[in-house]
């Protein structure tokens, strides 16, 4: 735990120094207080924010991941020529990268809601709730970003199927969601949906933080067949646990990308 | 000593070690030595665990490699290029390994001292020259007192003087017992320091033995002229 330690406080610093986080943070809190400033903080503000957020979350996890990989890879080599675990440092090179970004994700959302003093009060766990799933977004999507930069040692190349793969998961995907709702008609599509949403943990994120508030109203006919379909506690249930094992699995396969590298 | 057996490694179809037989042995300098493609760094980056062999062993002192990182405690490392991070200093970063190793001794600054780095030790290596950096990389190899030196290119970018240093240390690192296997295309300075050779073509040790040994094989009078004729005459006339 120690040499996690070591190794983490090092690599988080190095992760901040690239200014990219403070002017995500930044962005982030600027955007939240015009929202805040012109359309008052209702449903609207969120789900506008939502919006931003599940789209700049991943694309910052995805880019910031792959470039901060290929980056520290001179580093990497020095410290995997002592006498420290892979494991280890594996753990310190994720969560170096994750956390600040993450944290980075969840100051910026909240700060301006803080600011208003709108971070009390029944209604304040929604905006905690769109902070939280960020944060839980840039752990999985940093996760991803390690996955494709240890498998491709170019870096133009990493970067080019990182971007492709946000360009499916935050934009196509709903695309092809529609499509299979159209292509199937009159029969069920609760199935297919579920599915569907849960083999995407933007949608995942997205549909569960509709679902916790009163914007799916917003949504009309689909927020409504969300709500019935989904609404359910049986269906948060399956979408949360969804979103745990993407919580988990992904930095796990990245780890084992890791063990088995040659570097 | 490190001692090697059967190491085999390939990348996709690319066979790049096919089962190569080599011991280096303490208290001798080993010059690794071959064509470009015969396998020197895969062999390097197996000796430090950068990459995993797909047959083989290898024994780094009284450690057979088998996964654990701890064998690399006795080893010292100089890369070819030493991109070390911007902001740190040679000392931060000496603290910083100090640390992650937890040993108990102090580390061994002499070097430093001998190739008078100075304040240079503490400025952001970012802003060091090639040279000033590549003394920082020998410094770092050589801090923690490795049984075993695994050093790349290690004069690339010295000053003469700086060379001479490094020089004389390999040599006292050699008088003290350590293992010391190095890869250099300046050959008339490994003439100065290596004992043996071990060279590698298409993926096996094609000459292992004794500077001198290679010298009246391929009749010829130095180390560059001996390595130019097995790079003429490939792995036939290594071995015959």
């Amino acid at each position: 735990m120690n040499t996690i330690l070591r190794l983490l406080v090092p690599a988080a610093r190095e992760a901040v120094r690239g200014r990219w986080l403070l002017g995500l943070m930044i962005g982030l809190a600027l955007l939240g207080e015009l929202l805040l400033r012109f359309s008052g903080g209702g449903p609207t503000t969120l789900v506008s924010l939502l919006d931003v957020a599940l789209i700049l979350t991943p694309l910052a996890g995805l880019v910031i991941g792959t470039m901060q990989v290929h980056h520290a890879r001179e580093v990497t080599e020095l410290l995997l020529a002592q006498p420290i675990a892979r494991g280890r440092l594996f753990i310190a090179l994720y969560l170096g990268t994750a956390l600040p970004l993450a944290l980075a994700l969840v100051i910026g959302l909240l700060a301006p809601f803080a600011w208003h003093g709108l971070l009390v009060g029944p209604d304040a766990w929604r905006i905690v709730a769109l902070a939280a799933a960020s944060g839980a977004l840039a752990l999985v999507t940093t996760a991803f970003a390690f996955i494709i930069a240890l498998r491709a040692d170019d870096r133009v190349r990493a970067l080019g199927i990182a971007l492709a793969v946000w360009l499916v998961a935050a934009v196509l995907w709903d695309g092809l969601i529609l499509l299979i709702a159209l292509g199937l008609g009159a029969r069920p599509i609760e199935g297919p949906l579920l599915v569907m949403l849960a083999i995407n943990p933007l949608d995942l994120a997205r549909v569960l933080l509709l679902l916790g508030t009163d914007a799916a109203a917003l949504l009309g006919y689909t927020g409504a067949v969300l709500q019935r379909t989904l609404g359910t506690d049986v269906g948060r249930l399956a979408l949360g646990s969804a979103l745990l094992l993407w919580l988990t699995v992904p930095p796990m396969v990245a780890a084992r990308v890791f063990a088995r590298k040659d570097f | 000593m490190i001692h090697v057996r059967g190491l085999a490694k390939r990348f996709g179809t690319r066979v790049v070690l096919a089962g190569l037989d080599a011991t280096m042995i303490g208290g001798r300098v080993t010059a690794l030595l071959g064509p470009n493609g015969a396998g020197k760094t895969t062999f390097l980056k197996i000796l430090l665990g950068l990459a995993r062999a797909d047959a083989g062993t290898v024994a780094v002192g009284d450690r057979l490699l088998d996964g654990s990182p701890e064998y690399r405690r006795q080893i010292g490392y100089m890369p070819q290029i030493a991109r070390f991070p911007a902001h740190l200093s040679g000392r931060d970063l000496l603290g910083m390994l100090a640390a992650l190793r937890g040993d108990d001794m102090a580390p061994d600054l002499s070097l430093a001292d001998a190739f008078d780095l100075g304040d240079q030790f503490d400025r952001p290596l970012g802003v060091l020259s090639g040279g000033m950096r590549q003394k920082v990389n020998a410094v770092l190899a050589m801090a923690f007192r490795p049984s075993v030196l695994i050093l790349d290119e290690p004069t690339a970018g010295l000053d003469p003087l700086a060379c001479r240093v490094l020089k004389d240390r390999l040599l006292a690192e050699r008088a003290r017992g350590t293992t010391v296997l190095i890869t250099s295309h300046v050959l008339p300075e490994l003439e100065e320091l290596a004992d043996d050779v071990l060279y590698l073509d298409a993926g096996r040790a094609a000459w292992a033995g004794a500077v001198r040994e290679l010298e009246r094989h391929t009749g010829e009078p130095t180390l560059e002229r001996a390595v130019a004729r097995l790079l003429a005459g490939g792995a036939a006339l290594a071995v015959a």
